[in-house]
C-alpha cells in the first residue's frame, strides 16, 4: 500500500479493549486480506487440511458403502430407530446457531464486539449445517428418493404429509441454510472488494471481481446495504429460534417417554447456543494464535463468549431438572421409568458423563481466571462439545431402548460405519474451513474499520 | 463332483417304453434325458451345485442363495411347475379347473412321526403356497403348528437332495432299479434273511400292506421302525397296563374334563393329537362355559406352552414325577405303592390338593403322562383314568393307529447287532436319518459300514445319505400320493398338489422296488391299496375321499379292557439324589429330530417361552445356574457317562432346579446349508439307557462366552398392565376386572374430533385365557406374508421381521413363576401414532380403519417405528428378501407384495385376504359374512384364541367380543385406540392352593 | 436527450473522512446534486447527505414475508386438505396447528430473498464496469481512502469551476473521471 496511506493518530484511547492499540485502517485491510492474499501457505495449513481431507475421504467411503448396502451398515434397529444419524444431525445443527446468533442476535443488540468473531463464525454455520444435512439425506433405508419430501406434483399423485416434523425440518433446515449463506454472502461483498483491489494475482482480481459484484464503496448503496444488513438480522433471529425449536419437535411431537417433553424447544435453542459458542471457541483460539491476531479476537471477545456459554449452559441444566420434575409430577409410569433408566439403566454412564460435561464443567466459566485464560477455555469448550454429542445419545438412544413394551426393549450400539460417517463429518467440516480461512477474510475488514475512532466523526464543525 | 462316467449309448427301445409307460403329456428335453443318461444327470447336477454348499461354507447365506440361484436359473427346470398327470380333487367348492389369481385348496395331510393331520393346502397357478388345517379333520380341527406351517419353505428348500446319487455319482433310475433287482435276486434265494427295512413309525395302510406284501415273499427279512421322538415309553406302558402284544391306545377328550393332571407332558406342542388336545384345553377353558370350567395341574421339568396355561405348576425334575404321581394316584384313591422321595414330602399340600380334586372331579378328570416318562407313569396314568371312571368320558381306548406297533428302540438294537454280526446284506432306509438320530451308544454309522448294500431314501442328502451306496432323493409330501392315519386312526389320502420339482420318489416306489414290482407309480400303489380295502369304492367314492381329506370308517375301532390288576409290579427306581444334575432331551419344538434343521423360516422362529432362535442352548433353571455359577451366553461343556458336548448356557425361569434341558436337532453335519453350524448335537450325548432323561449329568464352564440370538431380553412386565390375568372368582365378583387398571381417555380429551367409519369397521380381538404362546400364527403370519428371513446375525442386532410377535412374560418366583403369552400384531390404532409422523404419507389409515403400509412410497426414515408404541413394524435394513432363488420365488404368496431393502413393514390383517373375501363376495352380490374373513395368525391357532371381523357389524363375533367386559385396550392411556383388543385372560384355580397360585 | 458529457465526472481524493464529509457538504450547499462519495465503511450522515431518507427497500421485504407466508400455508392447504385428502392417524384433514412450521419457514425464506435481492437491484448491482474504475487510485477506496465524484451531468457542472470548487476543499488529489 502507499506509504503516505496512515492517517494522522488522533491518539486517543480506544473502545475498550476490542481491537489492539495503534491500528489504522490501513493497517487492518493490510493484516486481514494479507491472510487471504499472501502467496505463501503455511505449512500447520497444509498439515491440518491433509489430516481433513483424509477424513473426509473417509466419509466419502461411508457414503458409497451406505448407497450400495443399505443402512443396516449403521447401528440402528427395532425398537432403537435412531442412532447416530440423527444424533449427530442435532449436533451439528446446534453448532451452527452460535454463528447465526452472533451475525444477526448481537448485531440488533448493537453488541459491536461480534464484528471480529461473527464472519468465521457464519462460516463455521455453514458448514455445520451442510454437515448436519448430510444424515437426515443418508439415514433413510432409501437415500436415492429422499426427493420424494418436497411437496412437487408427481405421477403417484401423492403429497408430502405436513403433519410430519420431518416435513418441518426439511423446509426448516433448507430455509436456514439459505439464509444463512445470503446473509454471509451479502456481508463479504465490501471485503470482496477489497481483496479486487489489492490482488496482485490476476486470477484473484477476476475471481474475486466478480463475486464482488462491482461494489465501489457508493454511500448510496452503503445506505441499502446497512438496511438489508439489519433487516437480514431481523429475520435471522427468529429464524434461528425456529429451527432448533423444530429439531426439537421431531421429538416433543412423539410420544415416547424421554421425547414427549414440552420443554423441549427453549431447552434445545438454549442448547444449541451453548454448543455453538464451544465450538466457536474452539476454532477461535487456535486460529487468532496461529495468525497472530490477538488485536481482533481480544481476550475480551474470549471473556465474553465464555460468559454467553455460562449463561446458556445454566439454562441447559435447568432443562434437564425439568425432565427429571417432570418425570415425577406426571405421575406417568412410563416417564417415571424413564428417567429412573436414564439414571440406572444400562446406559446410566452416558448420562452421568453427560451432567459432568454440561453442568458442571461450565461452573469453572463463574472464575474470571478461567475465563481469561485461553487454554482453560479451550478445556472447557471440548467438555461441552462431548456433552451436547452425549445429551442427544441420551435424548434419542436411551430413551428409545426402553420404552412402553418391555418385551421389546433392546439395546443399540454404533457400529464402524457410524464411527467413520461422524469422524468424516469432522473432517468435511475442518476441509471446508481450512479453505474459508484460505481464501476468505475470515474477519470482516469494513466491519473492523468501523471500530477505529477515525470512523466516528463530529461534523459540527462541517455545517459551519 | 466326480469324473463324469462314459455315457452308454442311448437305448431307443427303453425311451419309447418309457414313453408309452408316461401317463398324460411327459415332457422331455432332449433323449439324453429320456435315456437318463448320466451326462445328462451330470449336466444337471453342475447346473444345481449341490457341492457348492462345501466351497461357500464361510458365505452367508444369502450370499451363498445367490450362487444357487444364478445355476438354477440356468438351469430354468424348477422355475416351470405342472399339475400331476393324475387327478387330483379340490376341496369343496372350488371353482372347476384354474382360475388365474385365485387360489385353490387341496385337502390333503403331514405325516410326521408317522401319524398326520389333516391340512388344505392352498394352490397358486399350482403352486402350494401355504397349509391350513383341514377343519374337517379329527387331528386339527383347522388348526396347525409352526413346523407343519414351515413344512411348504421344506418343498422349496434349494438344499433339498434333487437326484439319485451313488457313491458320489448321480445315477438314473433305471440305474438304482438294476441294483435293486440284482439285490433282490440274491436275497429271493435265502428267504430275504439279509434284507432289512428301516422305516419310521409307520401308519399309512398302504406302505403297510406293501411292506407286509415284501415280507410274505422274503419272510426271513425284516422291518424295523425308530423314530427319534418315538412313543416307545407310552407303547410300553399299555402293554403294562393291559397286558397284550398290541396293547390298546389312548385318546383324551379334554373338552369334556373339568381337572387335568398332566404328567411331564406338552400335550399341545407334542404327539399326534396335539393340535386337537391343544383346541379342546382351550375350549374347555373358557369361561363362557361358566362353572364346567378345566382346570389343569402341570408337573413339568421344563416350562411347556400348556403347562404355562395351567391353574397349578409345579416344576420339579423328570425323574421325580413318578414318585410325585404315585403320591397323587394315592391320594386320589389308587392302591399304588409310594416312592419315598424327599420331593413329595416338599409337596405334601399341592399332592393332597390334587389328589382331592382328581376324586371330586371323578370320571370328568383326565390324566396324562409325558412321552418322556418311564412306563410305569404312563400305566399309573391308565390305572387312575380307570379308577376315576374317566375310561369312556374323558378318555377312549381304541386299537393301535400304527400299522406295526414295536419296541422301536428293541428292533433298532436287535439290528445293529445284525448289522454288526454282518448278517445284514442290504439295509433300505425309508425317510430316516439313523446315523443322526439313533441313540450314540449303538454306533449306527460304524455298524453300517459292516452292511455290503445300504440304500437310503430322504429328502436331504443327510448325514445317512452320506454314507450309503445309494440315495434316492425322496418327494415332499405336498408332491406325493400318498396315505396316513391321524391320531385316533382316521385316513386321509396325500394328494400332491405339485408334480416332483426334482428326481424324487416315494417310499411307496423303492418298497415296490424292492419287492420287484416297480413300474407303477405311488398314484397307482395308494388307489390299487385302498380298491382292494374297499372293494365297494369307485372313482366318485375315492373322488369323494380326495375332496374332504378323510376317508370315512376309518377311525381306530375303540376297545373295551381293563388295567391288569397287577400293573404295579415292576420294580421302583430308586428316587435320583436332590443334588444330582438329571439331563432332558427333548426334540427342537420347530425342527423335530433335525429333519426341519434347513428351514429358515424354523430356524428364525423364537422358541416357544425362551425366544431362542438359530441355537439350542444348554437350559438351567435359575437355581441350578446360580449354584454352578454360571451366566446366560456362557458356553458350558456338557458331559454325561464319558460324552460331552459345549454349548452355551440359557436360564430358563420355571424350569426345574436340577435339570438341565438340551434340544436335539441342530448341529447337524449334512443336511442343507442352515442345517449345519448351528448349535450343538444333542444327539451325541443321547444313549439306550438315557433316551429321554439321564442321570448324573455334570456341567462345567469353559470361560467362553457366545452369542445366543434372542428375541426378547426382558422378562417382567416392569408392574404394567399389559397381560391382565383373572381368577374364576374375580370374574363372576366383578366381570370388568380388566377394565379401569389405567385411565382410559375419552373422545373429548382430544382436541381433534374422532374420525367416523360408515362401512365395514376391521377390528380383531385375543382372548388371552387361549393363548398359550405355541407361535403357530407367527409362523402362518411369516408363510402368508412373505416375511423374510434374516439370520442369526441381523437377529442378534435386533432387526428380526416377524410382523406378529408373541411376547412373553415371567411373573412372581423365579422358581416358579406366573408365565404369561401375549400376541402383538398391529393395532391398527384409530389415531396412529405411526402415521403421523410419516413425511412421504406412506402409512395412512383405509377407509375401513386398516392402518395401511403403502411400501413403494415409503423412503425408509424409521420414525413411524420409533413413535409405534407397541414397536410392531419392521424395517429391511438390508435387502433382506432372496430375489434370486427360483424355488423360493415360487414358494411365495402372490398376493403380498414382497418387500425390498429399505422400507418399512407390518401387520395388515392380511388384508389381502379381505380383498380376497370382498371381491367373492361383490362377485356372488351379497355381503360379506362374519367369520369369513380369517387371518393367516387367526387361522393357524390351535386355540382359537384369535378373532377377526367387523366391528361395525353388530352380529360379529368380534364385536361382542370386544362388548365383553374382559375386554381392554392395550396401552389405552395413550389414546392410540386400538383396533385389536385384549380379552383378559381368566384362570381357575384350586381354593386349596391358591396362595401357591 | 442532450448529448453525452465528453467525462463521466470529477473525482477529489480525500485522507480522511471529516474532509470529505466537508466537502460534500459544501458541494450540496453549492447546490450540486449529481455526485457520489465512495468510502471503505458505511457512514450514515453521508448516505443521508446524498440519497436522504426514502428507502423501499422495508416494503419489498414486507410484501416478500407476506406472499411467502401465503404461499407456506397455501401451499400445505391445497396439498392435505383438497387435493389428497387422506385419513393420517385420524387427523382432521385441515390439522392446522400443523401447518404453522412450515407457513412461518416460508415467510422468512421469500422476506430474505426479497431483502437480498432488492438491495442488489435498488444498487443496480452486479455491475462489473463503472467509470469510477478508471480512476487509478480509486482501488483504495475499498481501503482507507475517500472519494467523492461531482458528475458531469450535472447541470452545474463545469470542467474548470467544478475542478475549482474542488480544489478548494484541499483534497489529496483530483482526477478525471473517463466514460
Amino acid at each position: 500500500m502507499t506509504p503516505d496511506a496512515s492517517i494522522d493518530e488522533q491518539g486517543q484511547a480506544l473502545p475498550a479493549s476490542l481491537i489492539g492499540p495503534g491500528h489504522t485502517f490501513g493497517t487492518i485491510t493490510e493484516k486481514i486480506s494479507s491472510i487471504v492474499l499472501s502467496r505463501r501457505t503455511p505449512t500447520w495449513w497444509f498439515l491440518t487440511f491433509g489430516v481433513a481431507f483424509l477424513f473426509m475421504n473417509l466419509m466419502l467411503l461411508t457414503i458409497v458403502n451406505l448407497v450400495f448396502r443399505g443402512i443396516g451398515l449403521w447401528g440402528p434397529n427395532v425398537p432403537v430407530g435412531w442412532g447416530f444419524d440423527i444424533i449427530n444431525f442435532v449436533w451439528w445443527i446446534g453448532i451452527g446457531h452460535a454463528g447465526t446468533l452472533i451475525s444477526a442476535i448481537l448485531l440488533l443488540l448493537k453488541q459491536t464486539w461480534r464484528q471480529s468473531i461473527n464472519r468465521f463464525a457464519e462460516a463455521m454455520t455453514l458448514f455445520a449445517v451442510a454437515c448436519a444435512g448430510l444424515y437426515p439425506l443418508l439415514h433413510t433405508g432409501r437415500p436415492w428418493l429422499d426427493y420424494w419430501l418436497f411437496p412437487y406434483p408427481n405421477t403417484m399423485a401423492m403429497w408430502p404429509n405436513f403433519r410430519s416434523p420431518l416435513i418441518w425440518d426439511v423446509f426448516a433446515i433448507s430455509t436456514y441454510a439459505t439464509v444463512s449463506l445470503l446473509f454471509w454472502y451479502v456481508g463479504l461483498i465490501p471485503d470482496l472488494a477489497t481483496l479486487r483491489d489489492r490482488s496482485t494475482n490476476p486470477v484473484g482480481r477476476v475471481v474475486y471481481g466478480l463475486l464482488s459484484m462491482g461494489w465501489r464503496g457508493s454511500a448510496r448503496h452503503w445506505h441499502r446495504y446497512e438496511m438489508a444488513s439489519l433487516l437480514l438480522a431481523a429475520l435471522s433471529t427468529p429464524l434461528v429460534v425456529s429451527v432448533h425449536s423444530i429439531v426439537s419437535l421431531d421429538f416433543a411431537v412423539s410420544v415416547i417417554p424421554g421425547w414427549h417433553a414440552t420443554v423441549f424447544p427453549p431447552y434445545f435453542v438454549a442448547g444449541a447456543v451453548f454448543a455453538g459458542f464451544a465450538m466457536v471457541l474452539t476454532l477461535a483460539i487456535p486460529l487468532r494464535r496461529l495468525y497472530g491476531l490477538q488485536d481482533f479476537i481480544t481476550d475480551r471477545h474470549l471473556d465474553n463468549m465464555a460468559r454467553v456459554m455460562l449463561a446458556t449452559g445454566l439454562v441447559v441444566g435447568y432443562g434437564y431438572m425439568v425432565e427429571a420434575f417432570m418425570a415425577w409430577y406426571s405421575g406417568s409410569l412410563f416417564e417415571a421409568y424413564m428417567m429412573l433408566n436414564r439414571f440406572a439403566g444400562p446406559y446410566a454412564a452416558s448420562y452421568w458423563a453427560l451432567i459432568l460435561c454440561n453442568v458442571l464443567a461450565i461452573q469453572a466459566l463463574w472464575f474470571k481466571r478461567v475465563r481469561q485464560s485461553p487454554a482453560l477455555l479451550m478445556v472447557v469448550a471440548m467438555f461441552v462439545n462431548v456433552g451436547m454429542w452425549l445429551e442427544r445419545y441420551v435424548i434419542i438412544v436411551v430413551s428409545l431402548s426402553r420404552d412402553f413394551l418391555p418385551s421389546s426393549w433392546g439395546l443399540y450400539a454404533g457400529t464402524k460405519w457410524d464411527w467413520g460417517m461422524y469422524l468424516g463429518t469432522l473432517g468435511f467440516f475442518l476441509t471446508l474451513f481450512l479453505l474459508f480461512i484460505r481464501y476468505l477474510p475470515m474477519i470482516s475488514i469494513f466491519e473492523m474499520r468501523t471500530m477505529l475512532p477515525e470512523s466516528k466523526v463530529e461534523t459540527e464543525e462541517a455545517h459551519a | 463332483m466326480s469324473e463324469p462316467t462314459p455315457s452308454p449309448s442311448i437305448d431307443l427301445a427303453a425311451i419309447r417304453r418309457r414313453l408309452e409307460g408316461a401317463h398324460g403329456p411327459a415332457l422331455w428335453r432332449s433323449l439324453d434325458e429320456l435315456a437318463q443318461a448320466p451326462e445328462f444327470a451330470e449336466f444337471l447336477e453342475h447346473e444345481f451345485p449341490r457341492q457348492a454348499a462345501a466351497i461357500h461354507t464361510a458365505v452367508d447365506r444369502r450370499d451363498f442363495l445367490k450362487l444357487m440361484s444364478a445355476s438354477l436359473g440356468l438351469a430354468g427346470l424348477s422355475a416351470c411347475t405342472k399339475q400331476p398327470e393324475e387327478l387330483i380333487v379340490p376341496y369343496v367348492r372350488q371353482p372347476e379347473g384354474l382360475v388365474l389369481g385365485l387360489a385353490t385348496s387341496y385337502a390333503t395331510a403331514m405325516p410326521l412321526g408317522g401319524y398326520g393331520v389333516g391340512l388344505l393346502a392352498e394352490s397358486h397357478e399350482y403352486r402350494p403356497t401355504k397349509v391350513e388345517g383341514n377343519p374337517d379333520h379329527p387331528s386339527s380341527l383347522g388348526g396347525t403348528d409352526a413346523s407343519i406351517q414351515g413344512s411348504v419353505l421344506g418343498l422349496y428348500d434349494p438344499d433339498r437332495s434333487k437326484t439319485i446319487l451313488s457313491a458320489g455319482q448321480i445315477r438314473p433310475w433305471s440305474a438304482f432299479l438294476d441294483a435293486v433287482t440284482a439285490m433282490r435276486t440274491g436275497q429271493a434265494a435265502k428267504g430275504g434273511a439279509g434284507l432289512r427295512i428301516l422305516t419310521g413309525t409307520v401308519t399309512s395302510p398302504t406302505l403297510a400292506a406293501q411292506l407286509g406284501e415284501l415280507l410274505r415273499q422274503m419272510p426271513q427279512a425284516r422291518w424295523c421302525q425308530w423314530e427319534a421322538d418315538g412313543r416307545d415309553t407310552v407303547r410300553a406302558g399299555a402293554r403294562l397296563a393291559f397286558g397284550g402284544d398290541t396293547p390298546p391306545q389312548a385318546v383324551y377328550d379334554f373338552d369334556k374334563a373339568t381337572v387335568g393332571l398332566i404328567l411331564d407332558a406338552d400335550v399341545g406342542q407334542e404327539g399326534p393329537g396335539r393340535l386337537r388336545y391343544a383346541r379342546d384345553i382351550a375350549r374347555a377353558r373358557r369361561v363362557e362355559r361358566g362353572d364346567r370350567k378345566l382346570r389343569l395341574y402341570a408337573i413339568e421339568s421344563f416350562p411347556s406352552p400348556t403347562g404355562s396355561v395351567a391353574e397349578h405348576r409345579l416344576p420339579v425334575r423328570s425323574s421325580d414325577v413318578e414318585a410325585l404321581a404315585r403320591a397323587i394316584a394315592a391320594a386320589a384313591g389308587l392302591r399304588v405303592r409310594p416312592i419315598d422321595a424327599p420331593v413329595v414330602k416338599q409337596h405334601q399340600a399341592f399332592v393332597k390338593a390334587v389328589g382331592a380334586d382328581l376324586r371330586r372331579a371323578g370320571s370328568s378328570a383326565v390324566v396324562v403322562a409325558g412321552h418322556g416318562q418311564p412306563a410305569a407313569v404312563h400305566a399309573l396314568a391308565h390305572a387312575l383314568n380307570e379308577a376315576l371312571g374317566a375310561v369312556g368320558t374323558t378318555v377312549r381306548l381304541s386299537e393301535p393307529v400304527e400299522a406295526g406297533p414295536t419296541d422301536e428302540l428293541a428292533s433298532l438294537r436287535e439290528l445293529v447287532a445284525e448289522m454288526r454280526g454282518g448278517k445284514v446284506d442290504c439295509l433300505v432306509m425309508l425317510g430316516v436319518n439313523p446315523v443322526l438320530t439313533a441313540p450314540v451308544d449303538l454306533e449306527f454309522g460304524k455298524a453300517l459300514e459292516q452292511v455290503p448294500l445300504r440304500l437310503h431314501l430322504g429328502l436331504y442328502n443327510d448325514e445317512t445319505a452320506t454314507l450309503c451306496h445309494w440315495h434316492v432323493p425322496e418327494t415332499h409330501y405336498l408332491e406325493s400320493w400318498s396315505d396316513v392315519r391321524g391320531h385316533d386312526g382316521v385316513v386321509t389320502i396325500l394328494q400332491p398338489l405339485i408334480a416332483p420339482l426334482y428326481d424324487g420318489r416315494t417310499a411307496h416306489e423303492v418298497v415296490a422296488a424292492v419287492a420287484g414290482t416297480s413300474g407303477r407309480s405311488s398314484y397307482e400303489l395308494v388307489r390299487d391299496h385302498w380298491k382292494t380295502v374297499r372293494a365297494t369304492a369307485d372313482d366318485a367314492t375315492w373322488a369323494q375321499w380326495l375332496q374332504d381329506g378323510i376317508v370315512p370308517d376309518t377311525a381306530a375301532a375303540p376297545v373295551d379292557v381293563r388295567v391288569r390288576g397287577d400293573w404295579d409290579t415292576t420294580p421302583l427306581p430308586a428316587a435320583l439324589p436332590p443334588d444330582q444334575l438329571e439331563l432332558i432331551f427333548r426334540q427342537d419344538p420347530y425342527l423335530h429330530d433335525g429333519r426341519f434343521a434347513n428351514n429358515g423360516w424354523l430356524q428364525e422362529l423364537p422358541k416357544p417361552l425362551t425366544k431362542i432362535t438359530w441355537a439350542n442352548p444348554v437350559f438351567l433353571a435359575p437355581a441350578t445356574a446360580e449354584r454352578l455359577g454360571v451366566q446366560n451366553k456362557q458356553v458350558v461343556e456338557l458331559a454325561v457317562d464319558g460324552r460331552s458336548v459345549r454349548g452355551p448356557v440359557w436360564i430358563v425361569p420355571g424350569q426345574a432346579r436340577g435339570s438341565v434341558v438340551v434340544h436335539f436337532g441342530q448341529g447337524r453335519r449334512h443336511g442343507g446349508e442352515l442345517a449345519r453350524g448351528h448349535g450343538f448335537d444333542a444327539f451325541a450325548l443321547r444313549t439306550m439307557a438315557g433316551l429321554h432323561v439321564a442321570a448324573g449329568a455334570t456341567v462345567t464352564p469353559t470361560g467362553d462366552i457366545t452369542a445366543v440370538a434372542c428375541t426378547q431380553d426382558h422378562q417382567s412386565m416392569e408392574g404394567r398392565p399389559l397381560v391382565r390375568r383373572g381368577t374364576l372368582g374375580q370374574w363372576r365378583a366383578h366381570p370388568d376386572f380388566a377394565q379401569h387398571e389405567t385411565h382410559v381417555p375419552t373422545a373429548d380429551e382430544s382436541m381433534f374430533p374422532p374420525w367416523e367409519y360408515s362401512g365395514h369397521t376391521w377390528g380383531m380381538a385375543i382372548d388371552l385365557t387361549a393363548c398359550t404362546g405355541c407361535m403357530a400364527c407367527v409362523a402362518a403370519c411369516v408363510a402368508e406374508n412373505n416375511i423374510a428371513v434374516v439370520g442369526k446375525e441381523q437377529i442378534l442386532r435386533g432387526r428380526e421381521m416377524h410382523w406378529l410377535r408373541v411376547d412373553r412374560y415371567f411373573g412372581g418366583s423365579l422358581d416358579a413363576p406366573e408365565i404369561f403369552a401375549q400376541p402383538v400384531p398391529c393395532m391398527q390404532c384409530e389415531n396412529a401414532p405411526c402415521e403421523v409422523v410419516c413425511p412421504v404419507n406412506a402409512t395412512v389409515h383405509s377407509s375401513e380403519g386398516l392402518n395401511d403400509m403403502v411400501y413403494n412410497r415409503c423412503v425408509g426414515t424409521r420414525y413411524c417405528s420409533n413413535n409405534c408404541p407397541y414397536k410392531v413394524r419392521r424395517f429391511n435394513y438390508f435387502l433382506f428378501q432372496d430375489w434370486q432363488t427360483e424355488t423360493f420365488k415360487m414358494a411365495r404368496n402372490p398376493d403380498v407384495t414382497v418387500r425390498s431393502r429399505g422400507v418399512m413393514e407390518k401387520c395388515t390383517y392380511c388384508v389381502q385376504r379381505i380383498e380376497e373375501v370382498r371381491a367373492r363376495a361383490k362377485r356372488e352380490q351379497r355381503p360379506i359374512k362374519d367369520g369369513e374373513i380369517v387371518t393367516a395368525c387367526q387361522q393357524a391357532c390351535p386355540s382359537e384364541a384369535i378373532v377377526f371381523g367387523d366391528l361395525n357389524d353388530p352380529q360379529s363375533r368380534v364385536a361382542a367380543l370386544r362388548k365383553d367386559p374382559r375386554s381392554y385396550n392395550l396401552l389405552a392411556e395413550l389414546n392410540t385406540r386400538p383396533r385389536t383388543t385384549y380379552l383378559a385372560a381368566v384362570t381357575n384355580p384350586n381354593p386349596d392352593l391358591a396362595k401357591e397360585a | 436527450m442532450k448529448k453525452r458529457p465528453s467525462i463521466y465526472g470529477l473525482m477529489a481524493e480525500f485522507e480522511d473522512l471529516p474532509s470529505l464529509l466537508a466537502a460534500t457538504h459544501r458541494a450540496h450547499h453549492t447546490g450540486y446534486r449529481h455526485m457520489d462519495a465512495y468510502t471503505p465503511f458505511p457512514n450514515e450522515e453521508l448516505s443521508e447527505l446524498l440519497e436522504g431518507h426514502h428507502n423501499i427497500l422495508p416494503k419489498l421485504v414486507f410484501a416478500g414475508g407476506v406472499i411467502g407466508l401465503l404461499a407456506g400455508v397455501g401451499l400445505q392447504w391445497a396439498t392435505n386438505a383438497v387435493d389428497y385428502p387422506i385419513n393420517v392417524g385420524g387427523r382432521p384433514l385441515i390439522s392446522w396447528p400443523a401447518w404453522i412450521p412450515v407457513g412461518f419457514e416460508m415467510t422468512v425464506l421469500l422476506a430474505a430473498f426479497a431483502t437480498v435481492l432488492g438491495m442488489l437491484g435498488l444498487n443496480g448491482l452486479p455491475m462489473p464496469y463503472h467509470p469510477v474504475f478508471n480512476v487509478p487510485r480509486f482501488a483504495l477506496s475499498s481501503q482507507d481512502r475517500f472519494f467523492l465524484c461531482i458528475e458531469a451531468d450535472d447541470p452545474l457542472f463545469d470542467r474548470q469551476e467544478t475542478r475549482r470548487f474542488l480544489e478548494a476543499q484541499q483534497p489529496h488529489e483530483i482526477s478525471e473521471v473517463e466514460h
